[in-house]
């Protein structure tokens, strides 16, 4: 590759993150909704679950901070596909494939737009957080580290919705059909009690799920330990995801048109 | 690239699963004229738009567009063409200008020619005032129009257009018509789609009708025109329920045989040899079997009628068009 068309591939993800950050500023409830799910989470599941599930030596709020951080980012994650799905329908991406852009920029754009959002909502749960009792227990870094990852969850399952909604074509049924998996795999992993709870073959599952993995990261850059290999456990999982979604998003957007 | 036609087609075949969307479809558009593809819904007009554009490949056959080849130098042919597609593709949550910016910074114009396009473009199809609006708040005509700016951003040699008037009140259309003509009077080389046999007759250089996925007539206007015969004599009578009686009265009046009952306007269509019009005779054999005539009128064929006989289908019956319908008389 040269340089030549890599700027003109950063230049035209930029625009694309641009126009997509534009939704963001011109219709307001798309992040004030995510936003405020965001602290709904943390309110509610300190405070329903808070009090029935023992979680010997921490605080509740402290260790369901990475589960919900976790749920958060999924639950945004579909808007991606939604949003492709509606350029398919009103004929932009057809618009898009027929320009001389670098082809992964409108999937490049949308999921970096996606986790500006994201990012944004990280944030504000950790300050709400803050409100009810969270701390972050292993210093400046490992909190850094911590919300990069969360938002790095997010980021690659925003390449699963991407290619969700460009297989489905239809905004609702993308909304549907991506954030399907989703839930299953948050409750039956490390993300609200712990496994040691569970029974057997539940138990058993939840210690190959990925979301165990990535929350048992997220968790020991908050409350400290070791964190070495639940990161690098995370990180393989993450990357091996995204090397999975992101070119498959990429080979469908090559062959879709409305 | 003098001499080489801005379009090329051969032998392009294109099935999605056991409809063969295109079959076997050629055709050459030379550079700097207007082709008309006309055909109803489902002929394969969008399929063989979306090859010439690159966002389809062909099974089998090549196209080349604007010298370059549609599947092979996909990324010069994206260069050279601009598509309007069905849909007016603008994004309603951002202001004209900024819709146009986009499309310029994805052709790697800088700013100071993005800024010069946009505005020019802007101006010729005067959203100079709405530029700053969301486009979502444009009428029908609007979108319609920024769209087909943001298709001439790059400065294409070859623009192609899929119904671009369709859902268009009648002033707009005409607006966009008089952009299609001018893009042409620059020596743009324009292929536009179109159920509307007016819009084909009005714009285009040549004609290629497309039906099940085959170009069935490709000509001038006049040369399809011809290949339907001469005059017709259209009747509309004072109570359409004496038709099959008039049917019958003229059945042998100008020795083409018995006339047809338009299916738009009911009234009876008697195609008539040589350019002289025996419309008297038409007259008088009505008068004699006592049946009132409305109007009666003799029209040189329109596309319709060339329609009608090329592909047994009358065009435009799901979605009547006020213009088309109205008769098309010339």
């Amino acid at each position: 590759m040269t340089t030549g068309v890599l700027t003109a591939g950063l230049r035209d993800t930029a625009a694309m993150t641009r126009r997509n950050l534009y939704h963001y500023l011109r219709v307001p409830a798309l992040i004030t909704l995510a936003l405020a799910q965001g602290v709904l989470f943390v309110v509610m599941f300190t405070y329903v679950f808070g009090g029935a599930i023992p979680t010997p030596g921490v605080s509740y709020v402290d260790y369901l901070m990475p589960g919900i951080l976790v749920l958060a980012v999924a639950f945004g994650s579909p808007n991606t596909g939604v949003g492709l799905a509606e350029d398919l329908t009103t004929g932009m991406l057809d618009r898009f494939r027929s320009l001389p852009m670098a082809r992964p920029a409108l999937l490049a754009g949308r999921t970096l737009a996606d986790a500006v959002r994201n990012l944004l909502v990280v944030l504000l749960m950790i300050g709400v957080g803050y409100l009810i009792g969270f701390r972050f227990h292993a210093g400046p870094l490992a909190a850094l580290a911590a919300i990069a990852l969360a938002v790095a969850v997010g980021y690659v399952l925003s390449w699963f919705a991407a290619l969700i909604g460009l297989a489905t074509g239809d905004a609702e049924t993308a909304g549907t059909a991506s954030l399907l998996p989703i839930i299953p795999l948050a409750f039956t992993s490390s993300a609200f009690v712990p496994p040691e709870t569970m029974p057997g073959p539940l138990q058993a599952w939840a210690g190959i799920n990925p979301v165990t993995h990535i929350v048992d990261a997220i968790r020991a850059l908050i409350l400290g330990g070791p964190t070495a290999m639940p990161v690098l456990q995370a990180t393989a999982w993450l990357v091996a995801l995204a090397a999975l979604f992101i070119p498959l998003a990429i080979w469908r957007y090559h062959h879709t048109s409305s | 690239m003098t001499g080489e036609p801005a379009i090329v087609a051969e032998g392009l075949h294109k099935r999605f699963g056991a409809v063969h969307a295109l079959d076997d479809v050629s055709l050459t558009v030379p550079a700097g004229t207007i082709l008309g593809l006309l055909g109803p819904n489902g002929a394969g007009k969008t399929t063989l738009v979306k090859i010439l554009t690159t966002l389809l490949h062909p099974d089998a056959g090549w196209a080349r567009v604007a010298g370059f080849d549609a599947v092979a130098q996909a990324g010069q042919v994206r260069s050279a063409v601009g598509l309007a597609g069905q849909q007016a593709a603008v994004d309603p949550l951002l202001t004209g200008r900024e819709n146009l910016d986009l499309i310029a910074t994805l052709h790697h114009l800088g700013g100071r020619e993005t800024r010069r396009r946009v505005g020019g473009l802007l101006e010729r199809f005067e959203l100079t005032d709405a530029a700053d609006r969301r486009a979502s708040t444009y009428s029908g005509g609007m979108r319609r129009r920024l769209d087909l700016a943001a298709s001439l951003i790059g400065q294409p040699r070859v623009v192609v257009l899929d119904e671009p008037t369709a859902g268009l009140d009648p002033a707009s259309r005409h607006a966009l018509w008089a952009s299609v003509q001018s893009l042409v009077d620059h020596g743009t080389t324009v292929l536009l789609t179109t159920q509307y046999l007016e819009e084909a007759d009005r714009l285009a250089h040549d004609i290629a009708v497309i039906d099940h996925g085959q170009v069935v007539a490709h000509g001038t206007p006049d040369q399809l025109k011809a290949r339907v015969g001469g005059h017709r004599i259209e009747v509309q009578l004072g109570n359409p329920a004496e038709a099959t009686n008039a049917v019958r009265a003229l059945e042998d009046i100008a020795g083409t045989g018995p006339p047809d009952i338009d299916p738009h306007t009911g009234g009876l269509v008697v195609p008539i040899t040589g350019g002289a019009a025996p419309s008297a005779a038409v007259i008088r054999a009505l008068d004699t079997a006592g049946i009132d005539i409305a109007d009666l009128e003799v029209r040189r064929p329109t596309l319709d009628d060339v329609f009608l006989t090329l592909t047994g289908t009358a065009t435009g019956v799901d979605q009547p068009d006020p213009v088309a319908a109205s008769g098309g008389s010339s």
